[in-house]
């Protein structure tokens, strides 16, 4: 067994917290140029020169890309062979979001409780964490800082089986349109589909933090990919939804098998703050 | 592009009847920020009839949360939240004198149809641009519910800071001009043109 101290994780926690709202992805960085190439919109074109000043200031300022520095999603891959020493490990990772945001100047975005009091937490905790046990004696941790515009603008459905290939592109075609200028295009679509009900939103949320322009391996979800992305550029909604050609980035799915009665699909839309950065410890 | 400057607040009705949908303006002034919550409490302080924390004639709103200031800097990044939420506000506040609101995204026919009767007028920011509008605040002060932390209401002082005329009061809409222009997929039971 590897010991690894819950300190080690909360400093490590805090720091991804920092950077992934100060710098962008060097993915995304590159996908604002080709994209800019690509646009055909002169409003268009200035959306993205915007975004690549802004990418710029917040990078060299160490200040937040947006405003909403989000949810802050916590992936933590946990080798099998690691035992955690030193104290709570959930309490450890919210003491590192906690602290990231407060001392990174991240504004504070989570309240109490959804319904009755609705309540600032004061310090952007909880996180919405999720757990996975994978081999070895490392730990891979991965901050997601997931903006509430574009997650509001998230849609699920149980289709039929009989549904199929097209029932999914129609869903997630119709999703992005309702979406509109909404969610701060341009975006990235995940896209979950299989397993059940909760599963098909994890694989939604986890597809959106592969890098752009990286196919899912398997060749029919790749070209699916493409074919959706090409499909969802014609929607003509563009940079900040003034009109144009460029309105998502990249396509993204992720699947599971599911029951012979089912085909859950689920679209979680990222807008151009693709902010996630990861570590190993 | 050639930009429109306008000085807030608003205090000539040609002014907003000067702009386009689609124009590019560049504000200079005073403007407030209030989102969610703070709309809440505004129209239930109109409704028990108490006085306001700021005069909304002639007013823009900026629906906006920003992030705390770093140390020597008036604000923290500041861009726009999606206006949607505002929607079932916006139509009392233009009623009694707010002339503009800025944000992102579309709204509501209940609010473009109040645009056009009260005279006002929506802008778009490019929403997530917030390292980048914060350069155009030059001060900050919450003035008014403080206790709601980053949804708090400021009194911000902005120098020509950019934002698209969305909607007009003859009844344009910028996204909805920008899409047709470009969607190239006929589905009417996707978007009607």
């Amino acid at each position: 067994m590897r010991e690894i101290h819950v300190d080690k994780v909360r400093e490590t926690v805090k720091r991804l917290c920092m950077e992934a709202n100060y710098y962008l992805p060097q993915d995304v960085l590159n996908a604002f140029k080709e994209g800019k190439e690509k646009e055909v919109s002169p409003v268009g074109k200035n959306v993205f020169d915007i975004l690549q000043e802004n990418a710029k200031i917040a990078a060299t300022e160490e200040i937040p890309y947006c405003q909403d520095t989000g949810f802050a999603v916590v992936f933590m891959e946990i080798g099998q062979d690691v035992r955690f020493v030193g104290g709570n490990l959930e309490d450890a990772i919210n003491q590192g979001v906690a602290e990231g945001y407060t001392e990174g100047y991240l504004r504070k975005s989570i309240v109490s409780d959804p319904l009755f009091d609705r309540k600032n937490t004061g310090n952007n905790t909880p996180a919405v964490i999720h757990y996975s046990i994978v081999p070895g004696d490392k730990v891979k941790i991965t901050v997601a800082a997931k903006g509430g515009g574009s997650e509001n603008m998230s849609r699920l459905a149980m289709l039929k089986p009989a549904d199929g290939i097209e029932g999914v592109k129609k869903f997630v075609l119709k999703a992005v349109n309702e979406a509109g200028p909404n969610p701060c295009p341009p975006i990235t679509v995940g896209v979950g589909i299989g397993g059940t009900f909760e599963k098909v939103a994890y694989l939604a949320k986890k597809a959106i933090l592969r890098p752009i322009g990286h196919r899912n391996p398997d060749p029919r979800y790749a070209k699916l990919e493409e074919e959706l992305l090409e499909e969802i550029n014609k929607l003509g909604i563009g940079p900040s939804g003034f009109g144009g050609k460029v309105t998502a980035l990249d396509v993204k799915i992720e699947w599971y098998p599911c029951h012979i009665a089912s085909l859950p699909v689920a679209v979680n839309i990222q807008c151009h703050a693709s902010r996630h950065k990861e570590a190993e410890i | 592009m050639s930009a429109i400057k306008i000085t807030a607040p608003i205090t000539d009705d040609s002014v907003i009847e000067n702009l386009k949908a689609g124009d590019l303006v560049l504000i200079s002034g005073v403007i407030y920020t209030a989102r969610d919550a703070a709309h809440k409490r505004i129209v239930e302080a109109l409704d028990r009839g108490e006085t306001l924390p700021f005069d909304l004639k002639g007013q823009i709103i900026y629906y906006a949360g920003p992030a705390p200031a770093k140390p020597g800097r008036p604000i923290g990044s500041v861009g726009p939240t999606t206006s949607y939420r505002m929607d079932p506000y916006a139509p009392r506040l233009l009623e009694v004198g707010l002339k503009g609101m800025i944000g992102k995204g579309t709204r509501s026919k209940e609010v473009i149809d109040a645009i056009v009767k009260y005279k006002g007028v929506y802008f778009g920011a490019v929403g997530g641009a917030a390292a980048y509008l914060a350069r155009c605040v030059k001060e900050a002060e919450v003035i008014a519910y403080e206790d709601l932390g980053p949804e708090a209401v400021r009194r911000l002082v902005v120098v020509d800071f950019p934002a698209f005329v969305v909607n007009d009061i003859y009844g344009n809409d910028l996204y909805r001009i920008g899409k047709c222009k470009y969607m190239e997929i006929e589905d009417p039971e996707l978007y009607r043109c």
